[in-house]
Parts: structure tokens; sequence; C-alpha cells
């Protein structure tokens, strides 16, 4: 019930975007019906909501939603189902009693200052956006430089344009729809610019969101100078040589009056961090078994919060596994320990879960480090299979199943990406 | 008419309005930006230097050490962050250790309390992730840091508690010296007053240019800072100085009351007195310094960067005095350490102004105190839920990332914050790892909502600096 907050739960959810939603759902499918879902926002749905274009749910509906559409599916089933939901809700940390049992504190409009107990949690935060101030833009600091998502925000939630003439730094797919959106919306988008030789978002959002729009895309280019006194006057862009260094001669100038900055995403794990949770260095998020569990007894993770994916539908198939986790977790059942390390190898930037048990079937979550046309995904010496084509910005998923495992007695299992050389092969 | 209008409200300007309305007199405070401090104060390394660094002839040198000595009694009143962390200057080689000896000597003889010289052993013991390769340092336990926008916004409201006038948005266009008095031009309104006090900071020398004054020049020296991530918090215990060479006391490591590690600034002359751009060259040569001190500093470590101008003068010290004009006054010329002096500069000012003849009788009651901001996230958890049950805004999280409240944005706005940047300054909202892209939108609706404005008409600083357009996207 949306508002509604009991003293102990079997499973808590904290935050109710995407991720939350699957999760609690996923507690549902173990029978588990004394849930609460935390939500910061007032309202559950995360950044789904401010999401209105469509392209959700492809994956998983097999019908093409908008997000706010994909998360109002999930609302309704949990509201059916009796979840209880509170909104304007932070937690401000997790404790462990000598009983395993956790108590989460919530602080809550009404309820003030709160202590809830429960037998699993689940992490659910999400992630936020890199800053000006983590990529280090030179010049002045007027107004109109903002992340991708808070322009967004500005258009879709408030109604208002962040700028007329727009300069995008970093090709993420926020920036990408919001090229898009903001020209929709009347603006001048001037062009995206992006430091690596590759854009960073989907190869569909490139085509529909800039081609579609003669938006111009300029590769291995970035903004070496923002300037202008009370609001953007005007940027500086430059090339980029093999190493990032701009090159001071070709740099030209742009004339516009907002710079969105789309140039990453980060895990948001303070709370992780705080309550003890360890973190892998390459995703920025919790460290996971193959049951979505985190190095804390109980504590699961999943969606962004845990690695930044590219479609809310893997969110959602990750999130749906993790709660199922943590419902049979509160319900008692135990999982042997994993004895099956994954480590990435060749090209392979991390894989998330870090560990597998050989008795079930896994996904197993990757990124490359680079683009590779076609490449042979190497498991091991269990499996190899062709891909046609791997980028970083797409993420690759791979399902393990227990037959295959069967056959390994080692404790590392690698997983390699290696790059072929036949193009021409493929082709024909 | 007033009896004094202060042009200028950075802390010299805002310690002279809190000086003065000890008094019975009318004074009012002109500033053209859209809130005091939002200048030279917001960007300064925010350092209460011990001060043995200026010479004991100067102005600055006189004011340095009793402004010193003045900040933990205004700190009691106002409830600004400060806090007396210590200063050591490091030598880098033998010949630097001679002159931490004469700054030791000249230090003693300025009044400058417990300096102490430290062996290369002390040093590592105090500060142990410095360089190795330091051969000394000097040792002063009274410098401090302070967050100056809050020293600025405390001292101020102070001020009007006990009857200044504020008045900004108003751009002074000109003065004019009349019979009775001094008449200023804003954009906005004509103020007369007897004293006029030119706090103007950089641009002080166009304020006298304006009645046609020319006995001094402002060359403004561009400082850029860099704010390092919370994972290099307590990497230093101390302001950390090298030993000063050339015009500025050099790059320094400042561990700012909040527990940031900031690192700066430079000293570059610039001409553009709105020229507060930070520069690939300027991150190149605080990195390469600092890190030479302090070997696992990084620039991949900043999170955020700023620049701002320090007001020097042609004569390199203060200037302030009576000039030409009758009832005319600089305060100019305000360089470091002028933050450190700034409430001794209002006392010398108090008194010139005693001297030209302006009858100084103390109210009968003047109250010293401001309530210091609530701050949510210092509390303890049986503080924050006392907090909560008496207001409710308090178990509303804006800013996430520093864990700031609906009840301190709503308090801020009280005490006078009208723009994103007045919150953020006054609250930390916006200040972290974010950088407000999650509670920017609230804190502009919470603004809008008490200025009975639009949402598009929020600014972050006042002015031109507009964040959306006037145009909802359904026009």
């Amino acid at each position: 019930m949306l508002g509604r907050m009991n003293k102990s739960y079997d499973c808590v959810i904290i935050g109710g975007g995407p991720a939350g939603m699957a999760a609690a759902m996923g507690a549902m499918d173990t029978g588990v019906s004394d849930i609460l879902v935390v939500e910061r926002d007032p309202e559950p749905g995360g950044i789904l909501r401010q999401c209105i274009h469509s392209g959700f749910g492809l994956h998983y509906f097999k019908e093409e939603l908008t997000g706010p559409e994909y998360a109002e599916r999930f609302l309704e089933k949990m509201i059916d189902n009796d979840v209880d939901v509170v909104s304007n809700s932070y937690v401000s940390g997790i404790s462990i009693d000598s009983d395993g049992s956790k108590q989460v504190r919530i602080l809550h409009p009404k309820a003030g200052l709160s202590s809830i107990r429960c037998k699993s949690v689940v992490l659910a935060m999400g992630c936020r956006e890199r800053t000006r101030g983590a990529i280090r833009i030179p010049g002045s600091r007027p107004a109109g430089v903002l992340s991708a998502g808070l322009a967004q925000k500005f258009v879709n939630m408030n109604g208002y344009l962040p700028g007329k003439k727009i300069a995008i730094l970093g090709s993420g797919d926020i920036g990408l729809i919001m090229a898009r959106r903001l020209v929709l919306e009347g603006c001048e988008v001037v062009g995206v610019f992006e430091m690596m030789p590759y854009s960073n978002g989907l190869t569909r959002n490139v085509v529909q969101c800039l081609d579609d729009f003669n938006i111009p895309l300029h590769l291995s280019t970035t903004v070496a100078r923002v300037h202008g006194r009370d609001r953007v006057s005007h940027i500086t862009v430059a090339p980029v040589d093999e190493k990032f260094n701009i090159i001071k001669e070709k740099a030209w100038d742009v004339d516009c009056d907002t710079l969105l900055l789309s140039v990453g995403l980060i895990p948001e794990n303070e709370l992780s961090e705080k309550i003890g949770v360890a973190l892998d260095v390459i995703t920025s998020g919790p460290r996971v078994s193959s049951s979505m569990e985190t190095t804390m007894s109980g504590v699961f993770a999943c969606g962004n919060v845990l690695h930044v994916h590219d479609l809310v539908d893997f969110v959602t198939e990750e999130a749906l596994s993790a709660g199922r986790y943590a419902g049979e977790y509160a319900r008692g059942t135990r999982r042997p320990a994993d004895s099956i390390e994954l480590v990435p190898g060749q090209n392979v930037r991390y894989c998330v879960p870090h560990t597998l048990s050989p008795e079930r079937e896994h996904t197993v979550y990757m990124r490359a480090t680079q683009r590779m046309q076609p490449c042979l995904l190497r498991v091991g010496n269990l499996l190899e299979k062709k891909l046609r084509f791997v980028v970083p910005a797409e993420m690759i998923n791979l399902k393990i199943k227990p037959d295959l495992l069967d056959k390994f007695r080692g404790e590392h299992l690698t997983i390699d990406l290696i790059p072929l050389d036949d193009d021409k092969k493929m082709e024909a | 008419m007033y009896d004094v209008a202060i042009i200028g409200g950075g802390v010299v300007g805002c310690a002279i309005a809190r000086e003065l309305s000890k008094y019975q007199l009318s004074t009012v405070l002109i500033e053209k930006e859209a809130e005091v401090g939002f200048g030279t104060t917001k960007t300064n390394s925010g350092i209460i230097h011990a001060g043995h660094h200026s010479s004991l002839e100067s102005l600055k040198g006189q004011l340095v050490v009793k402004g010193n000595e003045m900040f933990d009694e205004l700190q009691k009143e106002l409830g600004f962050g400060f806090r007396r962390c210590g200063e050591i200057v490091v030598a880098r080689d033998e010949e630097d250790l001679k002159t931490l000896d004469e700054l030791k000597e000249l230090g003693e003889k300025k009044g400058v309390k417990g300096l102490e010289l430290w062996d290369t052993d002390r040093l590592r013991r105090e500060e142990p992730n410095l360089s190795i390769s330091l051969t000394g340092a000097l040792y002063a336990p009274t410098a401090g840091v302070i967050n100056p926008y809050e020293f600025a916004f405390s001292l101020i409201e102070c001020a009007q508690n006990n009857g200044i006038e504020l008045l900004v948005e108003n751009p002074v266009q000109s003065i004019t010296s009349t019979d009775d008095g001094l008449v200023i031009s804003t954009s906005q309104k004509k103020i007369k007053a007897s004293f006029v006090l030119n706090c103007a900071g950089v641009f002080a020398d166009d304020m006298a240019g304006l009645l046609g004054l020319s006995d001094f020049t402002i060359h403004p020296r561009k400082g850029e800072e860099y704010m390092l991530d919370k994972g290099l918090e307590g990497i230093v215990k101390h302001l950390i100085f090298p030993v000063p060479k050339g015009v500025s006391k050099g790059t320094l490591i400042i561990p700012t009351y909040d527990g940031t590690i900031m690192v700066g600034p430079t000293a570059d002359e610039v001409e553009d007195k709105y020229n507060v751009s930070t520069t690939e060259e300027g991150a190149k040569k605080v990195f390469d310094f600092v890190s030479s001190m302090c070997p696992s500093i990084h620039p991949r470590s900043t999170i955020a960067e700023f620049a701002g101008l320090r007001a020097a003068s042609n004569t390199g010290d203060f200037i302030i005095g009576t000039t030409d004009v009758n009832g005319f006054i600089n305060v100019a010329g305000i360089q470091s350490p002028g933050l450190t002096a700034s409430p001794a500069i209002a006392l010398y000012v108090l008194n010139i102004l005693g001297k030209q003849g302006l009858e100084l009788i103390q109210k009968d009651e003047w109250d010293p105190y401001v309530t210091p901001p609530p701050r949510f996230a210092q509390l303890s958890p049986e503080e924050r839920s006392q907090c909560c049950k008496e207001n409710k805004d308090f178990g509303n999280v804006v800013c996430r990332c520093e864990l700031v409240t609906e009840a301190e944005i709503q308090t801020a706005i009280s005490h006078g914050a009208r723009t994103l940047d007045g919150v953020k300054f006054r609250t930390r909202a916006g200040m972290g790892r974010c950088q407000g892209g999650f509670c920017s939108s609230r804190i502009m609706e919470a603004l809008a909502e008490d200025q009975g404005k639009e949402f598009y008409e929020i600014t972050k600083r006042g002015k031109a600096s507009w964040i959306v357009c006037p145009e909802g996207k359904e026009d």
C-alpha cells in the first residue's frame, strides 16, 4: 500500500526505480508478501518517470513502451500484491543484529527517523550522472552547464527548456535522447562531441536520435573550454589525439547557450560503502555472488547500483532474480557458497556476478573494453561463441547452463573476448 | 539621507556593516550582485592566517594579527564554520630553512603566538603523507580554516537584525559630491549619505574613478582552486604552505572546514575583472607543485574547480583612508590576508569615521548573535530524531549527497538566500557528488514559491545567470 510503513518486514528494498520494483516482484514470486519499497522521490518509478520517449520493454514485454508506461506495469502489480511503498524517504543506514536480522534506518517526512527490522535487504539505489568537475573542463562557470538528466527533468517534468542553442558533450544514451527531445521542442542542437573514437550510446540511439535529425556527432573531439560570464556564451571544442590530449591548433569555437553533459553514469553506492559492502573497483558496484548477494549476508543488489545497464529490460531481469534470492533468504533458505570465481580476461572490462555456482543456470552480464567486429567469446575451455559485433556501450549477456559447469573442476573461470580478423567471411 | 553608505557586500563591507550596527546610525550596504559574498569572498581560499607572512611595516601586516585574534569570539556569536587547524610552512631545502627562521622571528615580533620549528622527524609524525624530501617546517597553531561565505552571510544577517539596510542587485552607476553629502545612483535608486565607504573589491578603483579620484589602481590577481574527492579527506591535518617566493604565499593544501581537501591558488594577473575562469595551465601548475609536497594528490581526484580574483592594488598594501572627496573613504586593495584582517579593518574604519566627525553613540541594545542554520548531516541520530519531531521538514531530504533537508532549505531562504548558489553556499545542497543534478529543480521550486516568482525566474546567481528559458515547452 502506498505510504504504509510497518515496524518489520521480510524484505526491504531500497530504491523504487525499475530495479527496486522488479526486485519486489521477484520476492513476491517466492511467496514472501511482507515487503517494503523505500523511494526517495515523491513517487516510485525512478528515472523512468522522466523518460517519456518510447523504446522500453522490447526485450521483456516484447512491445515498445514509454518509461512511465513501463514503470506503471510494475507499480500496479506491486499495489495489487499489497507491497508497501514509502516515498520522499531516505535510508540513512543499515545495521545487522546478532541474529542476522537487519535494521534499516529510514528518514520520512511524516514518521521522522524510524528503524525498520527485516530479514533481507535489496540495494537498488540506481546511479547518478558524472559531473563537470569529474571530467575537468576549464573555463568559466556560468549557468547553462548541466547534466543531460537534469535537462530531461526540466523539460519533461517541469515543462521548461534548459536553453535554446544546445551543445552536448558525451554521447551517452541520455545525451542522445535529449538531443532528439530538444530538437522536437524547437531548440537548435549544434552538435554532440565525444572524446572516444566511438559513441558511448546504443547504436539505435545514434541512428534514431542524431542521424535522423541531422545532428552532427563529432568523434574524438572534446570541449576544451567553457565561455560566458553569467550564462554560457560559447564553448571551444578541439579534437584529441590517441592519448586523449587536446590538439589545440585544431580547436574551434561553437556558439551555444547551453552545454549538456552525458559523460557517464556512476552507481550510487554511498550507502553500500557505509554499511561495509565490498565494491568492485571497475563497476563501482558491490561484488555479488550468483545469488546477487553482496559480501554481507542477506544484503542483495541489482540494477544500476550494481553496474550501469544500457537497457531497463536487463535491469528488470537481473532485479527479478535478486528479488527471488532475497525472498528465499527471508524464508530461511541459504544457498551454499559459490565455488567458481569469474575472471574478466582479454578485452573484458568486467563480469557480473563475480562468482558462479555449478548447480544453477546463470546470466552473466559483461562489457567489452573495445569495439570488435566480429569476435570470439570464450568461457575458459568450456564454451566458444562467435559474436558479430561488440562495443563497450552495449552490454553482453551470456546464459551459462549447469551442464556446462558440470565438467568444470577449477576455481577460476576466465572469460575472454578475442577479436577475429575475418570480416569478409562474416559478410559472406 | 544615510549616515553611512557601504559600497560592496564582501566580507569587508559586511564586517563594517555589523560594526556600524552597534551605533545609532542609519547605514545602508549597496551590493551589485544578487547576494552578499558573491564576489571575491565566495572564491576565497578560506584561510585565517596566523599573521607571520606579511611585514610589520605594512598596514595588512598590522591588521592581520589583530583580525586573527577576533575570530573565536566572532565564531561564538555568528556560528559560521571555523576551525583553528594550524598551519605549517614546509621547507624544501637548506635555504628554505633559513627563511623559516626569519619567518619565525618576524612572526614573534608581530605577536604571533605558539610558533614552533619542526625537524623532519616531527614533521613526519604530524603529517606522514607529505613528501619525505621536505627538510623541516614552521608550525603556527593559530591559523585556521573558515567557510568565508558563511562568515559574510552571518555578518550581514547580524547587521540587518540590528537595523542595517541591505540593497542587492544595485550596481552603482555614479557618485556625486554635493554640499550636504554624497549621492550614489544605482541602477534602481538614488542614495544620499554623509559618508561613503568604498569596499568594492576589484572594482574599488572604478568606484573612486566615478568621483574623479585616481590615486590607486586595482590589478586583479586570479587564483584557481581545485576541490578534491572525499576519499582524500584527512590526508593532511594542517594547512600546508610552501616557503613563500614572489608575490603570493604560494600554492597550498587546504583541509577546508567541511573536510574536503582543496589545493591552490594560482596567482596570475588578469585584465578582465570578470575573468574567473580556470585553465589547463593553472591546473597543471597547481598539481605539479602540490604533488611535490604531497605525492598522493593527483589531478584525477578533482571534483570541482573555481577561480577568484584578489583585489590587489598598485601599492601592494591595503588602501584604507580618506580621499580628496569629503566623506568618501577608501577601503580598497584588500587582498590576502584581507579575510583574516576584515574584522580589524572594520574597527580601523570605525576609528577613521570617528575622527572624521561621525558621531558614534552606542545603541542601548545590540544583539551580537545570529542563530546558526541547522546542519542535519552533522547531528547524532538522537538529535536528528528530535529535529524531526519538532519540524517534519527535517524528515524530507532534498540533497541526498550532502544530506540536506527541506527544513534547512527553508531556513536558508528565510535567512536571505535568493538564488540557487545562495542556497548552495548556505546549506551545501548541490555541493556534493552529483553537483545538483538531483536537487536543483526542487530548490528552484522552493525559491520560486518563497519569492512569488515563476520557476524560470530563479537564477543560479542573479543577473543573466538564468537556468531555464522563460517559455515553457507548451507555449
